[in-house]
């Protein structure tokens, strides 16, 4: 067996690891009776879900998108308003056709999930035809932007973010019960991280990793970098905006602080911190996250300052992230 | 007949610095066209123009009759040009194999042949690319070319840099090739390997053409005037 084909099953393997420790703590939580942790790995789940959308444009296209916060905030938003509107029994519009509010997920992930590959497709459309910091600040700008809107957009909360009661409901499970609400969680990172595997090594991807080596080269073998890239910005924007609507559900309660660039540098922290180009990447870097602030933030209120020297730790000692520590000298794109 | 890849009086630049100043040439198809020159005489950037990777200022350049003027580089590729550059350029971390999988294209040319062409790179399809010797990644370099399944390959400086029995094992794949009918422009220093199979030459000096013709023709006088041998 090749090197490239052992990384790859070494990868597989420590994926499985990662997400049965996250599992096997959920068991043990659920065992012993701590909700609190249940929630906290459901957290996990629905931030490693964020950065395996993010990871699949930065990590394999090479897109830095400083606004993934846009995607999460939409599929937030799209959550909050259909299920608000679903508990006061309104529409959300009537023009250009009836749109009744929902309470149900399985109707929510679809509508969140496409408004936020709209926004993906408009964004890319337009940053991707720069490349750079100025890639960065256009996905910036757009985020901003939304950020602004939500802010001054009354009729849902506004600055003060908008609240619903009960939690969406999924067929034949009780979404109010914490371990319940963390299996759909879980299961959805699961399903998001075979399809990133599966894209990755089918022909789409591998031809999105070869323009993000080398773009010249690239085009020269007829691949179009700005067509591929912009269909990954959407995938990764339509995952990203599913975790929205999860993180949504588990709080009851949306606010532009989903889309503020906080909320964007912290998916890319999830990525940075884990491997970018992993695919157990966020995952391992949302766990960690959440561990620091867990134990650290009852500590002192600037733990993120030690977030900070960990971060810097990682980017100038192992670039592949906590993944590629492990995983030494392994295939990383 | 109209030729495959036609070159007329071409001029480009690198910024503001003129690289070309009027390159001629026809390439027929079936044909294998050498182009020669002295170091740093424009032969690179002639065949960057023509895979659109530099835009050429002035002149013309058609492949099959259409002009790629304006073209984008994928565009071109996808119209039936296969690179081989200068210095291998393999995509590194990607496997053997994924290199060939990511360029292909429909054809005669899929891995199975890639792999009788040069039998080398059979037991390293799940190697990265960058762990290769330089030999097998510029076998590489033109299996991924091959896998586009061009109507004309360009190799550029294909067996510089590589040990004399890799070289071999490179020409005597470009050999087999050119039975097989492809159309090739092919950049090389070695005369001897060219005289093999090249039908017609064109020689370049400060980035122009200054002879072309039959490669019978390009007698010891002209080569030692214009390529210093």
């Amino acid at each position: 067996m090749g090197k490239g084909v052992k990384g790859m099953a070494r990868e597989t393997l420590l994926t499985l690891a990662i997400l049965s420790a996250l599992l096997g703590t959920v068991i043990v939580a659920q065992i012993t009776g701590e909700g609190f942790v249940i929630t906290l790995a459901t957290k996990v789940a629905i931030f490693a879900l964020a950065g395996v959308g993010l990871n699949l444009a930065l990590g394999y296209g090479g897109l830095v998108s400083f606004g993934h916060a846009a995607f999460f905030g939409i599929g937030g938003y799209v959550t909050g308003i259909l299920a608000s509107h679903a508990g006061a029994g309104t529409a959300v519009t009537t023009l250009p056709f009836a749109l009744m509010g929902s309470n149900e997920m399985l109707g929510i992930w679809p509508m969140a999930m496409l408004a936020a590959g709209a926004a993906a497709l408009l964004i890319g459309a337009l940053s991707l035809r720069t490349s750079g910091v100025y890639f960065i600040m256009v996905t910036l700008a757009f985020a901003q932007m939304l950020f602004y809107f939500a802010i001054s957009w009354p009729r849902y909360g506004g600055e003060d973010g908008l609240s619903f009661y009960v939690r969406n409901s999924f067929p034949g499970l009780n979404t109010l019960v914490p371990v319940q609400y963390f299996a759909i969680c879980m299961a959805l990172l699961v399903l998001a991280l075979i399809l990133s595997a599966a894209l990755v090594r089918s022909r789409f991807g591998l031809a999105l990793q070869a323009a993000r080596q080398n773009e010249q080269r690239a085009a020269a073998v007829g691949i179009r970098p700005y067509a591929l890239r912009l269909v990954a910005f959407v995938i990764s924007g339509m995952i990203t905006g599913l975790a929205g609507s999860l993180y949504a559900d588990l709080n009851r309660f949306v606010s532009p602080a989903m889309m503020s660039w906080h909320m964007s540098g912290e998916i890319m922290v999830f990525v940075i911190l884990g491997g970018v180009g992993r695919l157990a990447g966020p995952v391992a870097g949302a766990a960690v996250f959440i561990l620091l602030e867990h134990l650290l933030g009852g500590v002192s209120e600037y733990w993120k300052a030690l977030l900070g020297l960990l971060l810097l730790a990682i980017v100038l000692f192992a670039p592949g992230g906590l993944i590629g520590l492990v995983l030494r000298r392994d295939r990383h794109v | 007949m109209t030729p495959l890849l036609h070159l007329r009086d071409v001029t480009a630049f690198y910024g503001p610095v003129q690289a070309l100043f009027g390159v001629t040439l026809n390439l027929a198809e079936g044909e294998v066209l050498a182009l020669m020159g002295r170091n740093g005489m424009g032969k690179t950037t002639t065949i960057a123009t023509v895979l659109r990777l530099l835009a050429h200022s002035g002149g013309e350049v058609r492949f099959a009759g259409v002009d790629l003027h304006a073209m984008p580089s994928h565009r071109v590729a996808r119209l039936g040009i296969g690179l081989v550059p200068e210095g291998r350029r393999c995509f590194g971390p990607l496997s053997v194999a994924e290199n060939l999988t990511v360029a292909a294209r429909p054809g005669p040319w899929d891995m199975a042949r890639i792999c009788a062409l040069f039998p080398r790179l059979q037991d390293r399809m799940a190697q990265p690319a960058k762990t290769l010797s330089g030999g097998e990644q510029q076998m590489l370099a033109i299996g991924r070319a091959l896998m586009t399944n061009p109507r004309l390959l360009v190799l550029d400086e294909a067996t510089e840099g590589l040990a004399p029995i890799v070289r071999q094992e490179i020409w005597a794949g470009v050999r087999h090739l050119r039975a097989a009918g492809q159309s090739i422009l092919v950049v090389d220093k070695s005369l001897a390997e060219l005289a093999a199979i090249a039908d017609r030459a064109v020689i370049l000096e400060r980035g122009a053409t200054v002879w072309s013709g039959n490669f019978a023709d390009l007698t010891p006088q002209i080569a030692n005037r214009y390529l210093g041998v």
